[in-house]
């Protein structure tokens, strides 16, 4: 009797560790999606002081190019002959779409308002966000997209732990984008200059900087890796809705306060943190609650360490 | 010297909005000069060099750049025609390293060997940057942040350098140490200086000019030598 208690015993702990592990999986895919789009909100934040909240409507924009290309591709049956140029191709695509559509929003709706009070640009923002989701709703519809996805079903079993091909395919484009991120803002000249315009615009411009290009550089930049991230939803998910872009915006919103806002490392570190946060709150307390768990979070952040995980003092930018 | 300014103010009226900083004021400053401009605090000085390189508006009047006017050229564009500040307070790049610094002052010039080259020139001028070249700049102190600041303008190559207040908050010892580097800059580089000092002694022992600025206007003009032993300046500014 107690031999097989024992080995009941020992069966649930199989089961639950590797539910864990499962979990843990899901978690690094959402976070890593959750980080790629919090890199815009910080790095946007970092540079000109602005929450982008139009920054979602890029996230959303990408995963329309992209199962637009997607569609298109499949139709002409070369999703079948040669997957990784269509996929490539839809992921320069959206993410080029989605620089260009940034740096143009930046332009007409917030540089004219860059030396009024920050409330403008703000409310500016959310113009431009219900201005881009409304346009988003009109030309493709108000109904789910589905991505033409059958060519990532599957994946690699363990035990009752699946890696899916989608997952693998999500979490090394990811990595991918963040080390060449890292790389460009850390390592380059150019970086340099975005670093350095986030701290003194007024000596970047006495060392030939100018503030113009470094801003229109950042929202590109940001908005390609949120165009990247719809891509990857879309994939994930399923399909793609004209409204995708609020929800996971706010939660890439928390990612990066929670990271430190204006903090590279921070939003990547913040992304994963609310992505696994989400992922394991809904395995383990509820799934009703899923969007809840990173708003606890940014409400916690902001009461007890408004600077965030690795946000820097207030005094230090101004040395 | 040669009979054309470098650099010329002509009746040139600024401000921040409402506020008017400077009024009518006129300045020529001769290529392989060093012109100091002397006043007290508030006094306009360091508004005239903003406003030489654009970031404070002009309102009336007119800056000369080698005879072309440089009033609607946007800041950014200045130092790679040779026009250079090393602003108040040295505004380094807090977060960048002491070798990113310097990099960034090359940030307009594409010739790799002599960026290169220019660092080391640099790090020769001021050994304590050489020996920490990934340290912060916020971390230094106030004298090393002075050297970089100076470091950093000269890897823009300038032909005129403007100076605001390199004296401040300094050891004497550093100061010193600045203003021979100052000099040397002058003589070996034929490098034009306009300098903006309170410090009215150091200013005008290192100049061959100077302006006394007082409320936005200027008063005053004439060879510092004289300037140092003018009974007025030397009780208004020289504590006599």
């Amino acid at each position: 009797m107690d031999r097989t208690l024992r080995l009941t015993y020992k069966k649930c702990e199989k089961i639950y560790m590797d539910s864990f592990i499962q979990q843990l999986i899901n978690g690094i895919t959402l976070g890593g999606i959750y980080a790629l789009i919090a890199l815009g909100y910080t790095m946007v934040y970092g540079v000109i002081q602005l929450i982008n909240f139009a920054h979602g409507e890029f996230f959303a924009a990408g995963g329309y190019v992209g199962v637009i290309c997607l569609s298109f591709f499949t139709g002409l049956g070369y999703m079948e002959t040669h997957p990784v140029f269509c996929l490539t191709a839809s992921f320069i695509l959206a993410m080029g779409y989605c620089a260009y559509l940034a740096v143009g929003v930046e332009k007409i709706a917030y540089k004219p308002l860059r030396k009024e009070a920050r409330l403008a640009v703000l409310l500016s923002a959310l113009g431009v966000s219900i201005f881009l989701s409304n346009g988003l709703m009109l030309t493709q519809g108000v109904y789910d997209k589905a991505y033409p996805s059958e060519l990532f079903q599957g994946g690699f079993h363990f035990g009752n732990v699946t890696i899916g091909y989608l997952q693998i395919l999500i979490v090394s484009l990811t990595a991918i984008l963040l080390v060449a991120l890292n790389l460009l803002v850390f390592k380059t000249k150019i970086g340099m200059a975005m670093r350095a315009t986030a701290q003194d615009k007024t000596m970047s411009a006495l060392v030939a900087i100018g503030s113009n290009r470094i801003i229109s550089l950042t929202f590109a930049i940001g908005a390609g890796l949120a165009a990247a991230a719809g891509i990857m939803v879309g994939l994930y998910y399923g399909s793609v809705r004209y409204d995708m872009g609020f929800v996971p915006g706010i939660k890439a919103f928390s990612a990066a306060v929670l990271g430190g806002i204006g903090n590279i490392t921070g939003a990547m570190l913040g992304g994963l943190i609310i992505g696994m946060v989400e992922i394991f709150g809904a395995g383990y307390i509820s799934g009703e609650y899923k969007d809840v768990f990173a708003f606890i979070i940014l409400i916690a952040v902001l009461y007890f360490k408004p600077t965030g995980i690795m946000g820097e003092n207030i005094d230090d930018t101004r040395v | 010297m040669s009979a054309e300014p470098i650099l010329e103010l002509k009746n040139v009226h600024s401000g921040y909005g409402s506020i008017k900083a400077l009024k009518n004021v006129s300045l020529k400053i001769y290529p392989g000069e060093v012109v100091a401009i002397i006043g007290a605090n508030g006094a306009g000085k360091s508004t005239t060099l903003m406003t030489i390189c654009g970031i404070v508006p002009i309102e009336k009047g007119d800056v000369l750049y080698n005879g072309m006017s440089v009033k609607n050229i946007a800041p950014e564009k200045l130092p790679p025609l040779g026009l250079c500040q090393v602003p108040e307070g040295r505004r380094i790049f807090p977060r960048l390293t002491i070798e990113e610094n310097l990099i960034l002052g090359a940030f307009y010039r594409n010739d790799k060997a002599e960026i290169q080259r220019d660092i080391e020139h640099v790090y020769s001028l001021f050994p304590v940057l050489g020996e920490r070249v990934r340290q912060q700049g916020g971390t230094l102190s106030g004298g090393e942040q002075q050297m970089l600041a100076i470091g950093r303008a000269l890897m823009t190559k300038p032909k005129v350098l403007l100076l605001d207040e390199p004296s401040l908050g300094l050891a004497p010892i550093i100061i010193r140490q600045i203003f021979d580097i100052i000099a040397d800059i002058n003589k070996n580089q034929g490098t034009t200086i306009l300098l903006v000092e309170q410090n009215a002694n150091l200013a005008l022992q290192a100049a061959t000019r100077g302006y006394v600025l007082e409320t936005g206007e200027i008063t005053l003009e004439d060879k510092a030598d004289s300037l140092l032993h003018n009974p007025e300046i030397r009780k208004a500014y020289l504590g006599e």
